[in-house]
């Protein structure tokens, strides 16, 4: 084990898929300034920086992986991925499925979002749901430096296009994480801590605020099961659905806003395959329905917190959770 | 267009240009001790700001981007409350919601900021549309970088405005640097004035640290526009001589480069070319740095928003 920043192990496990395969290479604006360790290895042709312009950025990657390079690319902020929609969208996203499967499009897109910064709304924006809708992507978030660097190998290693959301309040935090070969598969989550009584689903750095809230849950005798999506599509239907079934209570936790995110998605898939089991409604913990603030106090109360996470378990816990609804939080949005 | 200008108006530049630069250094000061979180400064780039600002009327109009203070500031913005912006306060021209990087002032005329690069100059094109329908006599001053000139939506602006005649003075402010990627190693000429003449419109670059020249320039831009209708593109060749942000090492900087454009600092080249008497110069200093330090203080002193602003301001 050794112990890196989020960021480096991201860099680390770009160093060694392209040790191993030739037709990895990585663009985007500053890439070859800020990972000159990148570039000093191997070299200008492969690690590049471009144009102030994601389009093309995003389109050269679409283009050069139809034609068998395996590009990753950097779009520094999510919003910024809204300039490449097309190309991720449209392309990467359709052409494989509209050409009969004749294309495939292995290319890693990355960017940072969520609270920290205090950057505000047009650097921050957890829009990592639009591209759970659109057929033909992945999207991983992880939250774990470990679960970084194996993440971002199995996304280069794989055929199709992947988006690939790093927390910027994370990204210069450290974790272990293990040397050499360690592959996270996609579509598979990692339950961080088992329990009987509820289940926490989230990703990204909600999980954090979901681990606070499951220790302090468990001082007071409930024990909740903490489930790390790490990727949202493919989703882990298995995992989510194991746990509900045991457990009986889910709250589902995320920084992105409610309406139509992850979580709406978690609770449908619940309603439809464990309504059985389910002794309590899903709840949602989320951010507003608003564009991120930038002031530091507001940024605090638009991301979930962990004393909300345990007022919404507490409220599930309750005899009569079944029959009346619990009391939202002010930032279960 | 070659008259001297008024010493009055010379002093004024130069105060403008000194309380630009003392409020990004205290904004980087305050960042380096944690008081503050980072911002973008246009330190080296105060006589572009203040050049074309001073040649635009009362009724004309301002869109920026992330590197905004100057422009800001140069049209009369109240450093207290830009200081509140970047603290996150309620009495910010954001009320907090923005922080530094997206300040807009309707009440000063600079309208719609954006910090997605090449934004401003998509929105430009609609607001200098409004103003031809409208009929109304303003000129849209649009501010952007050579950065930005590398998006898609700068072409479409400039093919807009050109097709549609919109009175839009596109201000490219050519500082060599994209983020941490110099211009050169992003477009094969040194001037973006090249692409915009492609266009189809007058472009003119000009000294950016000149602080008349680039006076002069604007004025000449304006003027026609105000006859014509039709777009006008100036470049100010510049040099940004802080970090992309706050902080930043600098590492990747050619070190004789930036020494070289140091030696041009705008502000040192009009107190020195012009004479003004040293007292002349403390006196202006002095009342910058007092109105700097109380702007700084009031800011400090004013109340964070409270948690219902976080839901107000989505929806008109
Ligand atoms: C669409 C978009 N891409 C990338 C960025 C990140 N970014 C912010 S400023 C900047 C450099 C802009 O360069 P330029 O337009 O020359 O303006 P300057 O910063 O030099 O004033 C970059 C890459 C952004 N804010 N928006
Ligand atoms: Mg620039």
């Amino acid at each position: 084990m050794q112990n890196l920043t989020i960021n480096d192990a991201i860099g680390q496990a770009i160093a060694e898929e392209m040790r191993r395969d030739p037709s990895v290479m990585m663009f985007g604006e500053g890439v070859a300034t800020k990972r000159h360790e990148l570039l000093n290895e191997f070299g200008a042709r492969r690690i590049r920086n471009t144009p102030l312009a994601e389009g093309i950025i995003a389109g050269a990657a679409v283009g050069a992986s139809t034609m068998g390079m395996r590009p990753v690319i950097d779009l520094l902020f999510a919003p910024f991925m809204t300039l490449a929609m097309d190309e991720l969208v449209n392309s990467a996203g359709k052409l494989r499925y509209m050409s009969g499967g004749q294309f495939r499009f292995p290319l890693v897109a990355m960017a940072m979002t969520g609270t920290g910064w205090t950057v505000g709304a047009q650097h921050n924006h957890n829009l990592e749901a639009w591209f759970v809708h659109s057929p033909g992507l992945k999207v991983v978030m992880p939250s774990t430096a470990a679960d970084f660097k194996g993440l971002m190998k199995s996304a280069i290693r794989d055929d199709n296009p992947v988006l690939f959301f790093i927390e910027m309040a994370m990204a210069y935090e450290t974790g272990e994480v293990p040397e050499g070969e360690h592959l996270v598969p996609l579509g598979k989550a990692a339950v961080r801590r088992a329990g009987n009584d509820l289940t926490l689903i989230s990703y990204g750095k909600s999980m954090r605020a979901c681990e606070t809230a499951a220790s302090q849950l468990a001082e007071k005798g409930v024990f909740a099961e903490v489930i790390d999506l790490r990727s949202l599509k493919p989703l882990d239907e298995d995992a989510i659905l194991a746990s509900a079934r045991k457990t009986g209570r889910v709250v589902v936790v995320h920084e992105a806003n409610r309406m139509c995110g992850v979580g709406a998605e978690i609770a449908a898939i619940l309603a439809e395959k464990a309504f059985d089991s389910l002794k309590a409604p899903v709840l949602r913990i989320t951010s507003p329905d608003v564009p991120a603030p930038s002031s530091y106090p507001l940024e605090l109360a638009f991301a979930p917190q962990a004393d909300a996470i345990v007022a919404a378990a507490e409220s599930l816990l309750a005899p009569t959770a079944m029959t009346s609804r619990p009391v939202l939080t002010a930032n279960a949005g | 267009m070659n008259e001297a200008l008024e010493p009055v108006a010379l002093r004024a530049m130069l105060e403008s240009m000194l309380l630009i630069r003392a409020y990004e250094e205290k904004a980087a000061a305050m960042q380096a001790s944690g008081q503050a979180a980072g911002t973008c400064t246009s330190v080296g780039q105060e006589a572009a700001a203040v050049g074309v600002v001073a040649a635009l009327g009362a009724d004309d109009l301002i869109l920026t981007n992330h590197r905004s203070a100057g422009h800001l500031l140069a049209r009369g913005a109240d450093p207290a409350r830009l200081y509140a912006e970047v603290l996150g306060k309620s009495t910010g021209y954001c009320k907090g919601k923005s922080g530094s990087l997206h300040i807009s002032a309707k009440e000063l005329g600079v309208v719609l900021t954006s910090t997605i690069v090449g934004a401003e100059l998509s929105l430009a094109a609609g607001v200098g549309l409004a103003a031809s329908m409208q009929e109304r006599d303003s000129v849209v001053a649009c501010f952007f970088g050579d950065g930005a000139a590398c998006e898609g939506s700068f072409h479409e602006s400039l093919n807009l405005a050109a097709v549609w005649k919109l009175p839009i003075l596109y201000v490219c402010e050519n500082n060599q640097w994209q983020a941490f990627v110099h211009r050169r190693e992003t477009m094969p000429m040194d001037q973006v004035s090249t692409w915009a003449a492609a266009h189809g419109m007058p472009v003119a670059t000009v000294d950016g640290n000149d602080v008349e020249a680039v006076y002069r320039a604007a004025r000449e831009g304006i003027a026609h526009i105000r006859a014509t209708g039709e777009p006008y593109f100036l470049e100010t060749y510049t040099y940004r001589q802080r970090g992309h942000y706050e902080p930043d090492d600098q590492g990747y900087v050619d070190k004789a480069e930036l020494a070289a454009w140091l030696a041009r600092d705008p502000i040192d080249r009009l107190q020195q070319n012009k004479q003004f008497s040293v007292v002349e110069i403390q006196t202006i200093q002095k009342r910058v740095a007092e109105r700097i330090e109380a702007a700084w203080a009031t800011a400090v002193a004013a109340p964070y928003p409270t948690h219902a602003d976080l839901t107000a301001d989505v929806y008109a």
